[in-house]
């Protein structure tokens, strides 16, 4: 069907309808001061130079460098697959599949993307999808006071700092308090359960739900089973914070009695792409089935006896439920969901264990080889394929780290300024992507560092203060 | 369908049958029928304090959600169990199986406020 805009004369008969001057006097009840102004836009450009603009801004972007940064979004290898069928038509459709009758690819798509999760998390119940982790987190933790009826929910400062913040803002007019790490020792950088059990002690102030993450937001695994019995003893429900390809190797969420899980599905075949768009996973127990937001697609046969699709549970949201539904965001990342499910499809069970291990693996040669030039970890406890080392002035060694050429992950004083345990901190990640090669060559280059030379192949002068100002690094 | 006159509504639809200081709560054959086939029903716990006119549970159709509202203040004493696997018999017997809660009342004089049959059914037919 074609596309037709309002002409000027249309709009003119529909104002003196109304008895109105011009469109902006229907916006009348709103201040003035909250109303959206004109774009400042620069004059128009020609095609041709514009676009030679956005090339030379782009390539301010540093794409050659030797990566060890993770803190929540990790670099893996996506199957040609994944993008190529991504990039059909068929795709880019249908905002929601209301109508079965017109919509069986996309809500077939959509069955399998919740059936791989499930498998993956071992949880009954998974909608698709949310906006990211942090949305996801924080539709648990409404999750947990709707499911229980009170209002106070426990989150460990192990789940990413990014996610507290996106919690914080969803939990205002509710209660939300952090749990401490552990400060020292073994357990040094993982949730202190002897805080969680005084906090889900006091007296009359009953918990909702206990948020944790594994591994944590300093790579560390977590002991979730414990953390979830001190929960479910309390009365309270348990949100698990996953990262979906530690699954292939880790135990998960439903396996150690999680009743939510929640978590970034970007590590599944979508590019670290400057924030997003991601994937928000949220899954739970089927006592939960009425209290998850997000679509669900359910399996049965039609009039004839075929096998079909459709929408289910719809109560639950908004466009039936009004101001009771189980989110106020009714939408869903559609097209990265089934870039997730492609990714699993393709890549295959024993695929994801391969990454998974694979990261591991170069994680260790990683701390091997760190431990050789006496840089420590800042935390004993195991980890999987990310961990925090100490070194003096973080901040300049990341610095003079980008000019030889490597992205040495996350300098911590800017994630958690306010945590003087990781003052020094730099934390690194290595997946599958990570090379041997690489890993010498950022020993190499940090043991140079550490130690005052310059990078190899500068001369001390001019050239040393030209690699002081690389084009563009990160800050 | 006159309402059964041994009863007292609500105008939120909701029927009270009083039996001492204890009250059985429904929804009414109305309210079912309107709602159409019921699919869920969520209830109290028992032991929870409801206060008159506020939600307490949630009664959700193949086409629509309703809240539950307390027809009187009081305790719940006991919920219909029945209903997790068989919330049909809402529409197939509203105002026997497909009960809802008991409640122990704080103040019968709040029995007052409630409608008899014969208003409830003048309530229905006024749409």
């Amino acid at each position: 069907m074609p596309y037709g805009p309002h002409t000027p004369a249309d709009r003119e008969r529909m104002l003196s309808a109304l008895g109105l001057d011009s469109v902006d006097d229907l916006f009348a009840d709103i201040p003035v001061d909250l109303r959206a102004s004109a774009l400042d836009l620069p004059p128009p450009e020609p095609e041709l130079e514009l676009s030679a603009r956005l090339r030379e801004m782009a390539s301010r972007n540093r794409t050659d460098l030797v990566s060890f940064l993770g803190a929540g979004v990790y670099r893996h290898w996506t199957p040609p697959a994944v993008d190529q069928l991504l990039l059909r038509g068929e795709w880019y459709t249908a905002y929601t599949p209301y109508q079965p009758e017109v919509s069986q690819g996309t809500l077939q798509s959509i069955y399998e993307y919740e059936s791989l999760i499930a498998e993956l998390v071992d949880m009954d119940v998974v909608s698709a999808s949310h906006y990211d982790g942090a949305a996801a987190t924080a539709e648990a933790a409404l999750m947990t006071c709707r499911a229980t009826r009170r209002d106070r929910v426990l989150v460990s400062r192990g789940v990413h700092p990014q996610y507290r913040q996106t919690l914080h803002t969803y939990m205002r007019n509710l209660e939300l308090e952090e749990i401490p790490l552990v400060a020292e020792g073994e357990a040094a950088g993982t949730t202190d359960l002897d805080a969680l059990a005084r906090m889900l002690g006091e007296e009359d102030r009953p918990v909702a739900g206990v948020i944790a993450a594994n591994p944590d937001f300093l790579g560390l695994l977590e002991p979730m089973s414990r953390i979830g019995e001190l929960t479910h003893a309390a009365g309270a429900l348990f949100v698990a914070v996953i990262e979906p390809v530690s699954l292939a190797v880790l135990t998960p969420p439903g396996a150690y009695g999680a009743d939510i899980a929640a978590g970034e599905g970007q590590p599944l075949g979508i590019a670290p792409q400057y924030g997003g768009p991601y994937l928000g996973i949220l899954a739970s127990t089927d006592a939960l089935v009425r209290q998850i937001p997000g679509r669900l697609v359910g399996m049965t046969t039609d009039l004839d006896g075929k096998r079909a699709f459709v929408m289910t549970l719809r109560a639950r949201e908004q466009d039936i439920r009004r101001d009771k539904a189980a989110s106020n965001i009714c939408t869903n990342q559609a097209l990265l969901a089934l870039a997730a499910s492609i990714y699993l499809a393709t890549i295959g069970p024993h695929g994801l264990r391969d990454v998974a291990a694979n990261g591991a693996a170069r994680a260790t040669e990683l701390e091997t080889g760190l431990a050789a030039i006496g840089v420590e970890r800042v935390h004993p406890g195991p980890y999987l394929n990310e961990f925090a080392i100490r070194v003096a002035d973080a901040r300049t060694v990341h610095r003079r780290l980008i000019e030889r050429g490597f992205l040495a992950g996350l300098v911590l004083a800017d994630a958690e300024p306010d945590d003087p345990t990781l003052a020094d901190g730099l934390l690194l990640a290595t997946t599958e992507l990570t090379t041997s090669g690489d890993i010498a060559r950022f020993v190499a280059a940090l043991q140079e560092v550490l130690s005052g030379r310059p990078p190899v192949g500068v001369e001390t002068g001019a050239g040393a203060e030209r690699a002081a100002n690389p084009v563009g690094a990160t800050r | 369908m006159s309402a059964p006159t041994d009863l007292r509504y609500t105008r939120d639809h909701e029927w009270v049958r009083v039996d001492g200081g204890e009250a059985t709560v429904g929804i009414t054959q109305y309210a079912a029928d309107q709602l159409g086939d019921i699919v869920f029903v969520e209830l109290p716990d028992e032991g929870r304090d409801l206060e008159e006119a506020k939600a307490f549970g949630v009664v959700e159709s193949v086409k629509a959600v309703s809240d539950l509202f307390a027809p009187l203040t009081g305790t719940v004493t006991s919920t219909n169990d029945a209903l997790a696997a068989n919330p049909e018999l809402v529409n197939s017997d509203p105002y026997g199986d497909g009960w809802m809660i008991k409640i122990r009342l704080s103040d019968t004089s709040e029995m007052d406020d409630l409608l008899d049959g014969p208003a409830y059914d003048d309530l229905v037919a006024a749409g």
